[in-house]
């Protein structure tokens, strides 16, 4: 008989079988009887002769099939009319599942986007980021960038190096594009010979940047990123060759690079390539970021031995001019610290993401466990039924397999459902996430996310139904059958498996609400410190960077931006502007050079400390909102009349000097071979990393400054980032008026970075803002689980032991008695539960020190306040219950005996 | 217990005495219960259920066929017949029981042979 064939006549042989079988025990019957037993007698022992009628049946015809599969598919049928008959708890049991799952499934399609999925490259596993560092520079070693790399560097790298295919550096820059259409301020990388070649994107159209296009005199020639090759030039082919006008000079289009090209993490319209000037190179100018494709087989520790190696053939290559000594960077001890360039990408986020898994992950099981309760009430209920099926003959294996089979059903369709609700989390998650949330682009739901929900859902579909199984469909479930139908009080045996669930989520939410509360109170210390400017929704920031090939003259570009500040405070509703290189928190690279103070000896040879350094416009500290200390702030005459004066930070006056007052009058230099400047004016620290880092030392410089770092006369700052103060900040209407008013001063200067100082600082607080969401969202979830979860129990025991209620009413209990002893019980668990739950969020909230500001990971007062609440909330949820327990009526509740 | 035989006996063992009992005289499941019985002089007491899991394993695999027919007794039973193959396989099983009893034989009763 062919296979197919025995499929067909399945039915037909099944049929003979039971006859056969009927026809045997018939015989048997009959000769029985014949032996002079009475018919029923002969019945009973021909049936016990025989064995378990329906197993035998089973069995033979499990010969005939692939029996697992079809048992399986015999358990869905039957788990699918289970759960059909009891809508209401497979909605609630779903739903819950499908909110567990689709949280951890967004996240999971977050943390596998960000952190488990290669970088967009070919064979990214070998780029790297050259990442140095250098303890002995004093203001550098806090410095999260490490030492950037300087073209001398680069130069010395690239050519001496041995364990690397390609290198190169590059940084980011804003460059103007006139004369097609508006002017537009656009975002550039500009890359050395080496950078592209490393992360070896071919592009589209064109070729890449090569060495021949970094001359500094040769002609200009660019890039175009895909995005800006649609937008500007509607993806015509026909634009490589053509000219554009960058910054103000004539630029080839070499080449566009193709869709879904990201540099490292920074979005970009071009990419120009550096111009160094080789013959002028010094050791200095710390400025670039170096990226490198390592060879195949070559670890981290060799190429960081490369790079050791190499530094003191770049001090002896190079010289900071005559007279300096090249080897003084030996004090600064300068080590490669190579990381991939992954690592380098998600930088500090990962730490972010972990945590809200884990969190999503507890919240998971919070949820399991409320379905396992449910799932214990819902097989409590059907005991009878199961009890039947066991005298039907159903093995013990069969009957866990199939309440297995529903539970991992339910967990499978909450799956499902879960997806939906991932699809939503995902775009809230990015709408929500930190707005440097690296690789944001590439977060989606795809096929490694959905693997995942698989398995999740099987999981918990299976953890939560395994309990429930083993507990009542053991051997002894054929007792059921005896008592089922009289309400027997429950032993406390029973209750034991519930009381723990709730004991474990209570745990579990008291861990996740600590969390929240930790962050709620790293969120309200990082409100109070003093960010350096005030009323940021006020104040209205435009940058505006003039090229030196529109204005080359330096005084009048000051001139100009003088005019465009005198235009914007004009502007009706504007209080105060000023302009500054950079407000805080903006995130543009920071400046820092050495500062030598007057009266201080240094060694020869030892580099006094690096400061961070800005340039502001007369009357910045009182549009910004920064407190002057004492002293005085810059005036116009002093910036015309190139005075040499300086205005410094609150801490760095009081490093150098002692006090703010005593500031006043000294002075410093940023070259002892440069005139030395007076201190006029002190200003309030500001933390300019955000307001969780430190506040550093800072160095205000006038917009204009005589021979600043002997770069010759006065160098205006080209680029500024203009405040206003206003009502009206943020209005669409003031800023159509600032744009106007910076184009009646020159109608070729484009803007950029338009947003309010309260979107800067936001910005800046994204990452403990999302975390404080994440947490607070999963605590919320995990409260109300529990509470559900605690709820569920009491109002079943309550319900369970009306009997037992009556009694002890009838016998004289008052109602507050009945009350106490309800309440007690859910206290007990509820104390239980706080107290595992504190041990565990003592061993865990340590994982997220780093997140943490202003407050220890063992904050007591967010321990007790958290124990508090729940205790307080879990009461509540007793409450109701317990109440309806007081009030049952002795006499109803044993009528019914 | 339902899987008495199959747990003192080995595995096929059933089905060799069931092939065996079959060549000599194809018969129904019942007179097969008897007849195994009978010449085991009740030593084997199987379970009258588990013949029929064995009787289907062996429809499967061909080694038996079965038809429906009327038995001594005027009843309508289904007679199980030993097949070509099914008389092949016995033989093989046979002498290769033959020599494992000879094995455990000489084992048990060391120095004897």
């Amino acid at each position: 008989m062919s296979w197919l064939g025995r499929l067909f006549s399945r039915r037909r042989l099944y049929k003979d079988l039971s006859e056969e079988i009927q026809e045997h025990l018939e015989e048997k019957i009959e000769e029985l009887a014949a032996g002079g037993m009475s018919r029923k007698e002969a019945t009973a022992a021909a049936r016990r002769a025989f064995g378990n009628v329906t197993l035998t049946e089973e069995d033979s015809r499990n010969v005939w099939r692939w029996p697992s599969v079809e048992e399986l598919l015999a358990d869905v049928r039957y788990g699918v009319r289970a759960l059909r008959r009891n809508p209401m708890f497979t909605a609630v049991a779903m739903l819950t599942i499908a909110i567990g799952i689709g949280a951890n499934t967004a996240v999971f399609s977050v943390v596998n986007s960000v952190l488990l999925k290669p970088l967009n490259y070919p064979k990214a596993e070998e780029l790297v980021a050259l990442h140095q560092i250098a303890p002995g520079a004093p203001g550098l070693a806090d410095f999260e960038n490490g030492l950037l790399i300087s073209p001398s560097m680069y130069f010395t790298y690239s050519e001496h190096n041995q364990t690397f295919q390609s290198l190169g550096v590059w940084t980011t820059d804003i460059s103007n594009v006139t004369g097609l259409e508006e002017p537009e301020q656009v975002r550039a990388v500009v890359v050395s010979d080496g950078v592209l070649q490393a992360l070896g994107v071919a592009p589209r159209l064109g070729r890449w940047l090569m060495a021949a296009d970094q001359a500094p005199r040769g002609p200009q020639r660019v890039m175009l990123s895909y995005g800006y090759w649609q937008r500007r030039f509607g993806g015509d082919r026909g634009v490589v060759g053509r000219n554009i006008t960058v910054d103000s000079q004539s630029t080839e289009i070499v080449g566009v690079m193709p869709k879904g090209f990201r540099f490292v993490d920074t979005d970009f319209d071009l990419v120009e390539p550096v111009q160094f000037d080789r013959g002028k190179l010094i050791l200095a100018g710390f400025g670039f970021n170096g990226i490198a494709r390592s060879r195949p087989g070559v670890t981290l520790a060799e190429a960081n031995a490369d790079i050791k190696r190499m530094l003191p053939i770049w001090m002896d290559s190079w010289s900071n001019g005559p007279g300096t000594d090249p080897h003084a960077y030996e004090k600064w001890k300068i080590t490669p610290m190579i990381r991939p360039l992954k690592q380098q990408v998600i930088g500090n986020v990962s730490e972010v993401l972990w945590v809200v898994m884990g969190t999503l992950g507890l919240v998971m099981l919070i949820a399991c466990a409320n379905v396992t309760n449910l799932l214990l009430v819902r097989v409590e209920a059907r005991q009878q039924e199961l009890a039947v099926r066991t005298a039907l003959g159903a093995g013990w294996g069969r009957i866990v397999c199939g309440l297995q089979v529903e539970s991992v059903m339910l967990g499978l369709m909450g799956g499902v459902l879960g997806v939906a609700v991932a699809n939503g989390g995902v775009h809230l998650l990015v709408a929500m996430g930190p707005a440097n949330l690296p690789r944001l682009s590439e977060i989606s739901l795809d096929w490694r996310t959905l693997e995942f929900t698989v398995l999740l859902s099987l999981l918990s579909g299976s953890l939560f139904g395994l309990i429930p199984a083993l507990k009542y469909a053991g051997p002894k479930a054929s007792l059921a059958l005896q008592s089922a139908g009289r309400s027997i009080s429950v032993s406390q045996e029973r209750h034991r498996a519930r009381s723990i669930l709730v004991v474990v989520q209570v745990a579990m939410a008291l861990v996740l609400l600590v969390s929240a509360g930790l962050m709620i109170r790293t969120f309200l210390a990082l409100r109070t410190v003093d960010p350096g400017f005030a009323d940021a929704r006020h104040l209205q920031l435009m940058r505006v960077g003039i090229p030196d090939s529109l204005i080359h003259e330096t005084q009048r570009v000051m001139r100009t931006q003088n005019e465009i500040l005198d235009k914007l405070a004009a502007i009706p509703g504007v209080q105060s502007a000023a302009f500054a290189s950079e407000m805080p928190m903006e995130g543009f690279d920071s400046d820092w050079d050495t500062i030598f103070v007057e009266g201080k000896t240094y060694r020869k040879g030892e580099m006094p400390p690096l400061h961070f350094y800005k340039h502001v416009s007369p009357g910045f500290p009182a549009a910004a909102g920064a407190r002057i200390i004492s002293g005085r702030d810059f005036r116009w005459d002093d910036v015309y009349g190139l005075r040499p004066v300086v205005m410094v930070s609150e801490n760095l006056a009081r490093e150098a000097w002692g006090t703010a007052e005593n500031a006043i009058g000294k002075r410093l230099t940023e070259d002892p071979g440069l005139p030395w400047r007076e201190v006029i004016g002190v200003i309030q620290d500001v933390p300019e990393r955000g307001v969780q880092e430190k506040a550093p030392a800072i160095v205000y410089w006038p917009p204009l400054v005589e021979n600043l770092f002997g770069r010759g006369p006065a160098q205006p700052t080209r680029v500024v980032t203009f405040v206003a103060r206003s009502e009206r900040a943020g209005t669409e209407s003031l800023l159509r008026e600032m744009r106007q008013a910076v184009w009646s001063v020159s109608s070729n200067l484009p803007l950029a970075s338009v947003r309010t100082m309260q979107e800067v600082y936001d910005k800046s607080m994204a990452r403990s803002s999302f975390t404080l969401v994440m947490l607070g969202i999963a605590g919320a979830m995990a409260l109300v689980l529990g509470l559900i979860g605690i709820y569920g129990v009491i109002s079943y025991t309550v319900s369970q032991r009306q009997r037992e209620i009556g009694i002890r009413l009838a016998l004289g209990a008052q109602g507050g008695d009945v009350l106490q002893m309800v309440l007690k019980q859910g206290a007990k668990m509820t104390l239980v539960g706080v107290v595992i739950g504190i041990g565990a969020a003592l061993a865990l909230t340590r994982l997220m020190t780093n997140l943490l500001f202003g407050v220890t990971a063992h904050d007591p007062m967010t321990f007790a306040a958290v124990a508090a609440l729940l205790i307080l909330i879990a009461l509540l949820a007793c409450y109701i219950p317990a109440r309806r327990a007081m009030l049952v009526d002795p006499i109803v509740a044993l009528r019914y005996e | 217990m339902k899987k008495t035989v199959q747990r003192d006996l080995f595995p096929g063992a059933l089905e060799m005495m069931i092939l065996r009992t079959l060549r000599q005289k194809p018969s129904h499941g019942y007179a097969l219960v008897q007849l195994i019985k009978r010449t085991s002089h009740d030593l084997l007491q199987i379970e009258e259920g588990s013949l029929y899991p064995a009787l289907q394993r062996l429809l499967k695999e061909e080694l038996v066929k079965a038809e429906w027919g009327v038995s001594s007794t005027n009843r309508r039973v289904r007679i199980y017949r030993l097949t070509a193959a099914g008389a092949k396989h016995l033989e093989r099983e046979v002498s290769s029981f033959e020599r494992m009893l000879e094995g455990i034989t000489r084992v048990l009763a060391p120095g004897e042979s």
